[in-house]
């Protein structure tokens, strides 16, 4: 999909730019061009498509569905695969969690949206593929839906409705179905304007982080030589994969930039399944969140979720290890 | 122009810098157009779940939600002040 690139990448920086193919600089240089071109596509094109998706299927619309259907457990399935679709912001995640425990939605399920919608968003997405190509993105969705699944029917078993505030459990108390709400009718042309100027505010807002990211991942994929992580990091370390879920939580906030650096790690010698569990840890958790969160819920149940969280995604990191 | 009729804004947010930009914006756009409103920041989730929103911020004219789970820019706000 992306050769033109590739010969395009290779004529601006050895033809044009007339740096060597087999100098440090260019290799920098090349890879520079080739990852923030290929990004910034994929980038656009994935959060228009989203945009699309979400602007027929708003978060409304997954709250009262999951509210009035009931599906013998199949309900984590769909909300865990809503989570991919609808965009999420952290500063959301209390609204959202109080509108769908009103709503009568299990907590089990809440949390499972919670878990997804965060770990498989589309800027994550997009620079996944762009980094690391279709096969691995799959990979990373696929599993951040089955960890949302699970990681949601765990903690509805847990029966945690004691932790969370009184207010949350008055409400759950009260909690009613919820009515049908007003579908807008606008067509997909009288809608697109607005989705393509809210697809360029995501690219706008992520934009520089990628561009440091690559630009640090450029300068080690230039400079470093292959396999030069190998010797720190490998596969027969146990320790490697919860430390890397650990360290991921804190960057959070710059999970755009983080993403192209790991790209190169990996390239030079990191194993994909600890790469994949340090991104997890860095798109999935955030301590930001964590603290919103305590407005509903104990700091108990807060630890709860986040370490069993944790816990799947060091076992997914273990068996990508094992398996890729 | 003098006030005719004051608009009643709400923004409604839990406080992160999306909730913020959006309420500058609504300030910006009101002194762009020359024009007083009532403006309420609601930050408080409880008072929040009462208009029943899911994602932040919400920008609300009149008891209207005009847009929801993103920043409303300020040529919109403007927009939506004089329609």
């Amino acid at each position: 999909m992306f050769t033109w690139l590739k010969y395009f990448a290779d004529w601006l920086i050895f033809s044009a730019f007339g740096i060597s193919a087999q100098s440090h600089l260019g290799e920098a240089l090349n890879f520079f061009v080739l990852d923030t071109i290929k990004i910034a596509i994929l980038l656009f094109i994935i959060t228009t498509v989203m945009g699309m998706v979400n602007s027929y299927f708003p978060v409304e619309k997954v709250r009262n569905f999951l509210s009035r259907n009931k599906m013998y457990g199949l309900e984590y399935v769909f909300a865990s695969s809503f989570g991919v679709v609808t965009p999420f912001c952290s500063c959301s995640s209390v609204p959202l969690f109080i509108g769908f425990v009103k709503g009568g939605i299990p907590l089990g399920i809440t949390f499972t949206y919670l878990i997804t919608a965060p770990l498989v968003n589309e800027v994550a997405i997009a620079i996944f593929a762009g980094a690391f190509g279709f096969k691995v993105t799959a990979i990373y969705v696929i599993t951040g839906i089955v960890l949302g699944i699970t990681g949601g029917f765990v903690l509805g078993k847990l029966k945690l409705e004691k932790y969370l505030s009184t207010w949350v459990q008055n409400i759950i108390t009260n909690a009613q179905t919820e009515e049908a709400l007003e579908i807008e009718k606008r067509s997909l042309t009288q809608r697109f304007p607005n989705i393509l100027k809210e697809a360029f505010t995501i690219v706008k807002g992520v934009g520089i982080y990628i561009i440091i990211g690559i630009g640090i991942g450029a300068a080690m994929h230039g400079f470093l030589p292959t396999s030069f992580f190998e010797h720190y990091i490998n596969k027969g370390q146990w320790y490697a994969v919860p430390l890397a879920v650990i360290m991921g939580v804190p960057m959070y906030s710059n999970a755009a930039g983080v993403i192209p650096v790991v790209q190169v790690l990996v390239a030079k010698g990191v194993p994909l399944g600890t790469a994949i569990a340090f991104m997890m840890g860095v798109v999935g958790l955030s301590l930001p969140e964590a603290m919103l969160l305590k407005k509903v819920m104990n700091m108990k149940l807060i630890a709860i979720y986040f370490s069993t969280i944790a816990f799947l995604m060091i076992l997914s990191g273990y068996l990508f290890n094992i398996i890729l | 122009m003098p006030p005719i009729e004051m608009k009643n804004i709400k923004v409604l947010g839990t406080g992160c810098s999306k909730c913020k930009t959006t309420y500058n914006n609504v300030l910006e756009a009101l002194k762009q157009l020359n024009m007083q409103a009532e403006v309420i920041k609601i930050e408080d989730i409880e008072e929040m779940m009462k208009y029943n929103v899911l994602t932040t911020p919400v920008l609300m004219i009149d008891e209207v939600v005009k847009v929801k789970g993103r920043v409303a820019d300020i040529t919109e706000i403007k927009q939506f002040l004089t329609s």
